[in-house]
């Protein structure tokens, strides 16, 4: 292998690797991916340390090793599906190594998001349909629309503007909290418990509870703490917008 | 007809997580279908089995959900956390979680001790239905492998 090859090759292990971490990827999924697409690439010896803020890669032997920093994290499941595409059809010899690279490259520029106003919209379903699980009444149903809604897009574009972490969700549980009582205070709604836990659901860290408990399980700790952390501090925030809302309105709750 | 209200509304609201996480599109049908059978196995083991137990039915529903996530993931080759991620958020214990924070806020701490054990109790439980599946999986799949 010439050297400008086994530089691409080292960089298309990295950079799979870190679209993965920053698609929200279980950080063994990410160590597994890169070593696969070494070992495909006869790179023996290949090593990597993945934590969720960093990659360090070694691709073993003489090679230079090579680190990548993770700085933004979302949940985008879509971009996981296509780099295990990607390195699968490696892996297997379906596809050769510059077209992997161009592939993992396109992945990285490419927005596979759904529109902004579909998720608001997603967001504004699900607070209603677990208003129903959660034993709701059906005529709080649309107080859990607005407020679940709202509360995403508030959430949502907080993070785009200021990228402060748990402020957005801060900020969005505070918004469900407000519109909760007003609902309530009107007197068109019942059920200010229901409502205000129907709607913010969609601003729970599912991913990153999940995430967690798999990396703590599969012996990425260093990983598997930050991540039950960065759970821990959002569901922290979401409750204590909630709770800032309801303290202004009394203890008459 | 409890039931099947609970199954349609459970699969909506996952599905509709499915995009808020941003699944492949395709398979945001399959999303839902994990979230409802952990729902629904979550919702009759609790109110039929276990007399309102919560804890020992996330992990019934958790565990349920981690088998139809991975059947899914084998059938289409696809990581497996694209289908249960989704699907275990109907079990997270919001109402608890919600009803610790308020009885912190009126100052009745016992009771508000007694809500925070419950919610660590429940995600301790959806994490080893979690677990608890996946050990089992393994243990099948390679069995099967050597057989």
């Amino acid at each position: 292998m010439n050297d400008s090859r086994e530089e691409m090759g080292i960089d298309a292990c990295l950079l799979a690797g870190r679209l993965m971490m920053e698609a929200g990827a279980e950080t063994y999924r990410a160590d597994d991916t890169m070593k696969r697409m070494a070992a495909s690439l006869d790179m023996h010896g290949a090593d990597s340390f993945t934590t969720s803020t960093g990659i360090i890669f070694s691709p073993g032997g003489q090679r230079r090793v090579k680190l990548t920093s993770i700085r933004r994290r979302a949940t985008d499941l879509e971009k996981i599906a296509r780099v295990n595409a990607i390195s699968r059809l490696l892996s297997s010899g379906e596809i050769s190594l510059e077209e992997a690279y161009r592939e993992l490259k396109k992945t990285e520029n490419g927005n596979f998001m759904f529109p902004f106003w579909l998720q608001v919209m997603a967001a504004a379903v699900a607070s209603a349909s677990f208003l129903v699980l959660f034993g709701g009444d059906w005529k709080n149903m649309i107080f859990a629309i607005i407020a679940g809604g709202a509360g995403f897009a508030v959430s949502e574009k907080f993070h785009e503007r200021t990228r402060v972490k748990f402020f957005s969700e801060f900020t969005g549980s505070a918004m469900i909290g407000l519109i909760s009582l007003a609902a309530v205070g009107s007197g068109g709604g019942s059920q200010l418990d229901i409502i205000i836990i129907a709607s913010v659901m969609p601003l729970v860290p599912g991913l990153l509870i999940t995430n967690a408990i798999r990396d703590l399980m599969s012996g990425h700790f260093m990983s598997g703490i930050s991540k039950g952390m960065e759970a821990f501090l959002t569901a922290f925030a979401i409750g204590s917008g909630i709770a800032m809302v309801l303290s202004f309105q009394g203890v008459g709750m | 007809m409890t039931y099947v209200i609970h199954g349609v509304f459970s699969f909506l609201a996952t599905a509709m997580f499915g995009i808020i996480f941003n699944s492949p599109r395709n398979r945001l049908l399959h999303c839902g279908f994990v979230g409802a059978v952990g729902w629904l196995v979550f919702f009759s083991s609790r109110d039929l089995l276990l007399e309102g137990d919560a804890v020992k039915a996330s992990f019934i529903g958790a565990f349920a959900v981690a088998i139809v996530a991975h059947l899914f993931s084998k059938r289409y080759r696809t990581p497996m956390i694209i289908f249960s991620v989704a699907g275990i958020i109907p079990l997270v214990p919001g109402g608890t979680a919600y009803n610790t924070m308020r009885n912190v806020m009126e100052k009745s701490y016992d009771a508000a001790n007694a809500h925070a054990m419950e919610v660590l109790m429940i995600s301790g439980a959806i994490a080893m239905g979690l677990v608890f599946a996946e050990v089992i999986i393994q243990l099948v799949f390679n069995n099967r492998k050597t057989a």
